[in-house]
């Protein structure tokens, strides 16, 4: 790179201005979680100066939040494994197998990802009442696989596909039926592939709003975004305990954002840039 | 010789992803329809033929052209910020410099925010008293008095936009630094041998190469702003006064505050075409770099 030093003094301070408008809202968020209730309720102090986690207690003294937030665990995991075991089945065949209609199917779940769930979430919520599964884990999973199985199935038909194909032919002419090409040489290749799959499918289900809002009603099932919207409060709004339960519900999240970056960007650009 | 096998494997393999896709996202679409010529108010067991009845009362009703407005204006104004911001800020991220790999896992985080958070979160941001927007803007002497951002209409439907770029604009980077990460360097040491100005370079080199992939970031960010629904149903509720109302929340509070599942599903129908009709115009008019996307499916 020729940058002149001037320039490159500019891009310095924009890279730190994208970065301020990036995180300090988070930040926030953060410190508003720590303030005691007599520091929210004016605004000359930014920072706390007497820091408190009393917020982070109450959360778990004031509802059943421990019990919320295996719901959100549970529900997100069981969410990414089942998406993950009947996409990889389904992506195989599309990847490698002479099935015919291939691009009608593609087409198919690309379509079922680009619903507004606002348009499937009136009938769901009366499948659910038929079935009973209003507030269950069930009504939540099943409503999440509708986003998490096209996601599984098309970035895994991509990663299966840029495999070699000599892997698969070879594993064949050596007497592998389809069946084990695919459980013995194609799935073992495909760790990252899945863990990409994996954990977009979990963040999504984690993060997910209006079907867990719509099918949940009691601590039986809700999720910790659910209860963020629903927080007990009759006369004010409690935005220090707000600010503690986002802080538990985001922390997960960034985790797994920063161990799996180069996991969660493939997965993003497979389907846009190949196909 | 074993390709019918092989492909009798591969329709057993397929059964029950399709399956479920067809029980949970074909069914609930053809029941969407369907629902939208009943009179069906679920708690009372209401259910009687409508046919046409709930469009007719729909195209006439005030309250669904504004909703379609909002959705428009929404969807319009906060896609062309993100791609705009995505655009500088994926340039800007592209050089190499150290820590590059830091920031850009950093700049992901409001992308995988729960959006709840994300409304929860600029709600108290723009508390017209506790705020620190307020707090910020009178310190540098901007305003004099505190400013109701989420109470007066003309500026609740920014202040939700303002949160959505600020959530998305994310994913638009991500995808177009991997847009930018497969131009050839050879041809900005072209451009630069025949003396381009980084504008040029920008303009004639950059920007051509980089059409597919934004127009894609295009498409997905327009389809995700029309159904947008937890960032406004949480920050402002859809007001005041219907300001920020967008066929969504609409739709949600006909389906589940008043339980009028046939007219909320009328609503639906009307936000599938518009989606749809959305999308096909943008596949069009990207025919051509489309064509070349597509043609590398699986």
């Amino acid at each position: 790179m020729t940058a002149r030093p001037g320039r490159d003094i500019v891009s310095r301070l924009l890279l730190v201005l994208v970065l301020v408008w990036t995180l300090s809202p988070l930040l926030w968020q953060g410190i508003t979680s720590l303030k005691p209730d007599s520091e929210l309720m004016q605004l000359s102090p930014l920072l706390p100066s007497h820091p408190t986690l009393a917020h982070y207690r109450a959360l778990f003294e004031h509802q059943p939040f421990h019990r919320i937030m295996l719901n959100s665990f549970g529900i997100a995991a069981l969410t990414a494994m089942t998406a993950l075991v009947v996409g990889a089945l389904a992506a195989f065949p599309l990847a490698r197998l002479p099935v015919r209609g291939k691009l009608l199917m593609l087409g198919f779940v690309l379509g079922a990802t680009m619903f507004p769930a606002i348009l499937t979430v009136g009938p769901l919520f009366m499948f659910m009442r038929v079935l009973g599964l209003r507030d269950t884990w069930w009504a939540v999973l099943v409503s999440h696989t509708t986003f998490a199985l096209p996601l599984t199935i098309w970035m895994l038909a991509n990663f299966f596909r840029e495999l070699p194909e000599d892997l698969y032919r070879a594993a064949r002419v050596d007497g592998c039926s389809p069946w084990q090409a695919f459980t013995r040489i194609l799935l073992p290749l495909s760790r990252p592939g899945l863990t990409a799959a994996g954990v977009l499918a979990f963040i999504f289900s984690w993060t997910e709003f209006l079907y867990a809002f719509t099918f949940t009603a009691t601590e039986a099932s809700r999720t910790v975004p659910v209860a963020i919207v629903l927080f007990p409060g009759l006369h004010e709004i409690r935005w220090g305990e707000i600010a503690a339960a986002s802080v538990v519900v985001t922390v997960p999240v960034i985790v797994l954002v920063l161990v799996f970056h180069r996991h969660i960007v493939q997965g993003l650009t497979a389907g846009a840039l190949k196909g | 010789m074993n390709r019918q096998s092989e492909a009798r494997t591969g329709y057993l393999l397929l059964f029950p992803a399709l399956f479920t896709l067809t029980l949970l996202a074909l069914c609930p679409i053809l029941i969407l329809f369907w629902l939208s010529t009943r009179y069906r108010v679920l708690p009372f067991g209401i259910d009687a033929f409508a046919g046409i009845y709930h469009y007719v009362v729909l195209l006439q009703a005030p309250r669904f052209w504004n909703s379609l407005g909002v959705t428009l204006y929404f969807a319009a104004l906060s896609v062309t910020l993100e791609l705009l911001l995505g655009l500088a800020i994926a340039l800007l991220l592209s050089r190499q410099f150290r820590g590059a790999g830091w920031v850009r896992a950093l700049i992901l985080l409001p992308w995988a925010v729960p959006t709840v958070v994300t409304a929860k979160l600029w709600d108290w941001i723009y508390h017209p008293d506790l705020g620190v927007l307020n707090y910020l803007l009178q310190h540098l002497g901007i305003t004099t008095a505190p400013v109701n951002w989420l109470g007066m209409p003309s500026l609740a439907i920014h202040a939700a936009i303002i949160a959505d770029v600020w959530k998305t604009t994310p994913f638009v980077v991500i995808l177009l630094l991997a847009g930018l990460a497969l131009v050839p360097p050879d041809l900005y040491r072209a451009a630069a041998l025949d003396g381009a100005s980084s504008l040029q370079t920008f303009v004639h080199v950059t920007l051509p190469l980089l059409r597919p992939i934004l127009l894609v970031a295009a498409l997905f960010r327009t389809i995700d702003a029309l159904r947008a629904f937890d960032l406004l149903y949480v920050l402002t509720g859809g007001g005041p006064a219907d300001a920020t109302e967008t066929l969504s929340i609409y739709a949600y509070k006909i389906l589940f505050q008043t339980m009028q599942f046939g007219y909320g599903s009328a609503i639906g129908v009307m936000m599938f075409a518009v989606v749809a009709m959305l999308s096909l115009l943008q596949l069009w008019l990207g025919r051509h770099d489309m064509r070349r996307l597509v043609g590398r499916l699986p």
